[in-house]
């Protein structure tokens, strides 16, 4: 009907209220609204009521809960929401309503929106603490890697870490990265390897793509996943400068699955110059520690003289001297014979007769000073022998001896030993002090120095 | 797992060099340790020689439950259309 009713129409209330259902469900059976989030309840039902307004209206909506669960993000007061829907009138209460069936965020993308609030969610909880993660391990045999098999992923990974370490193995768990399945199948897998416990480390991830492809790697249940890993976990989405939340709980982030296998595994090359280069340093320590020790024996033993050599040495000294002293008499007695030879030929030379009687007068002077020269000779001589004999008691064994060196020798055969091979436990010895003798019975042989402090 | 042993087998064995660098010991105790920095580097070498390449894949058997089978990457790859993975 167009136009006004007709004049003197009269309608009950329920009837106007029907009519005006009628038209306006009609008219507003699709359409568009934005307006800001307010009043916003959400009972145990799970359906969301809410008041969408602007500065000078407002509009009641409902948002079924089959309607939220595809939404992603989470309805909040004094959010800004374009909506699609179609308004309906409830008649016994005479308002109306729009029923909400699409709903996204103005400006920023849901799934922008999404990930924005379950990050902040996550990280209230603690989720993406510094102190939660763990450290990697040092030389990982097996590693767990969750991502699709047919994927550059897993190519890369394998490649990068058999060139590092060929010895490593690689053990994947196949799974959808993109798509409806996905995110459950992710949280699966590394749920399984935890199950099965034998791999040191996991890499979880994927190549690079859309937000909406990656969508799986900020889902709540791979986020939770994740940090409820008892092995270590590396993320490697493929996505240079992004960060997707799997990113922020994930003990390490890599920026790309090439870059985990780097992280994970370590050059092996390293670590054989590493052992090599100990095993070398080692050698040559111990070799340093034996020459010191060679030095310090050799030391020792040159240090302590050789009884027999010292002896040899004494007597080679007492002859020395004795041909020394027999040299100086000689010498000294043919120095008088020809000084008495001189003092003859003074006498002859002078006249014969004075001569023959200061010769005669002279003889018994002469004779006598001939006998004191040699008395003097001698005195000198026995002066000198007596130097030669204290210097010769000196060095004679015996001497030795009052230094605190002994004479071992076998018992009863009474040889001289010099070396410990000699006897054996049992024998007996006799032993030649400075003061005094020991009969001594062998306790213990040792080829090498008994060392001071009495260990042998 | 062979990761704790190594990690564990290569500090010892930089604990003793340091040891021996030291030089300190007594001479029956560096003998002592020096056999046994030869042995853990023997070890450590050894751990160091594998080159298997192995890569496996968890393939889920009829009872449900999931078992290592070797994997070989180039057959997959052919195999299959991408998941939509885009090459870095």
């Amino acid at each position: 009907m167009t136009g006004g009713p007709p004049p003197r129409t009269l309608y009950t209330v329920s009837a106007l209220t029907a009519l005006l259902r009628v038209h306006i469900e009609s008219a507003f059976s699709n359409i568009w609204v934005e307006g800001e989030v307010s009043n916003l309840r959400i009972p145990t039902s799970g359906h969301a009521y809410f008041t969408l307004k602007d500065a000078a209206s407002q509009l009641r909506a409902v948002l079924f809960r089959s309607v939220g669960r595809s939404l992603r993000f989470a309805l909040q007061d004094g959010m800004q929401l374009v909506c699609r829907g179609r308004v309906t009138v409830y008649e016994p209460k005479g308002d109306y309503q729009v029923i909400v069936e699409y709903a996204e965020p103005k400006g920023v993308g849901a799934l922008q929106l999404a990930f924005e609030q379950l990050k902040a969610r996550l990280a209230a909880e603690g989720l993406f603490d510094q102190a939660r993660k763990r450290p990697l391990p040092f030389f990982p045999r097996r590693i767990g890697v969750v991502t699709s098999p047919t994927g550059a992923a897993i190519r890369d990974i394998v490649q990068v870490a058999h060139k590092r370490d060929p010895g490593v193995t690689i053990v994947l768990n196949p799974v959808a990265v993109q798509g409806e399945t996905a995110a459950g199948e992710i949280a699966r897998a590394i749920e399984e390897f935890n199950e099965m416990g034998d791999c040191d480390v996991l890499v979880v991830g994927r190549g690079g793509g859309s937000l909406e492809d990656l969508w799986p790697f900020n889902e709540e249940l791979v986020a939770r996943a994740i940090a409820a890993s008892r092995i270590p976990v590396v993320s490697a989405v493929g996505h240079e400068i992004d960060f997707t939340i799997a990113d922020f709980v994930a003990d390490v982030r890599a920026p790309t699955p090439s870059a985990a296998a780097e992280l994970v595994v370590r050059d092996r090359l390293d670590l054989l110059k590493r052992v090599v280069g100990y095993g070398d340093r080692t050698v040559h320590a111990v070799r340093a520690v034996l020459r010191d020790l060679h030095a310090r024996v050799e030391a020792e033993r040159r240090g302590l003289l050789d009884p027999t050599a010292l002896v040899a040495r004494a007597m080679q000294r007492r002859d020395d001297l004795e041909m020394r002293l027999r040299l100086a008499q000689a010498n000294r007695l043919k120095d008088l014979r020809s000084g008495v030879e001189a003092l003859r030929q003074e006498v002859l030379l002078r006249s014969p007769l004075q001569r023959i009687q200061q010769g005669v007068t002279l003889l018994p002077h002469l004779r006598t000073r001939l006998q004191q020269r040699m008395k003097v000779a001698l005195e000198l001589g026995r002066r000198s022998l007596e130097d030669s004999i204290g210097t010769l008691h000196a060095l004679s064994p015996l001497a030795i001896l009052g230094r605190g060196y002994s004479i071992t020798r076998r018992w009863p055969e009474l040889t001289v030993l010099r070396a410990a091979s000699a006897v054996a436990p049992g024998d007996v010895v006799h032993v030649r002090l400075a003061a005094g003798e020991l009969l001594c019975e062998v306790q213990k042989t040792a080829n090498e120095l008994i060392r001071e402090s009495g260990s042998v | 797992m062979a990761t704790v042993k190594f990690e564990e087998a290569l500090a010892r064995l930089e604990a003793i060099v340091a040891e021996l660098e030291r030089g300190e010991l007594p001479l029956e105790d560096s003998m002592r340790i020096f056999e046994e920095g030869m042995k853990l580097s023997k070890v450590c070498l050894k751990m160091l020689e594998e080159a298997e390449r192995k890569v496996e894949i968890l393939i889920k058997d009829k009872d449900g439950k999931k078992r290592t089978r070797t994997f070989d990457i180039e057959e997959h790859a052919e195999a299959g259309q991408d998941n939509g993975d885009v090459e870095d």
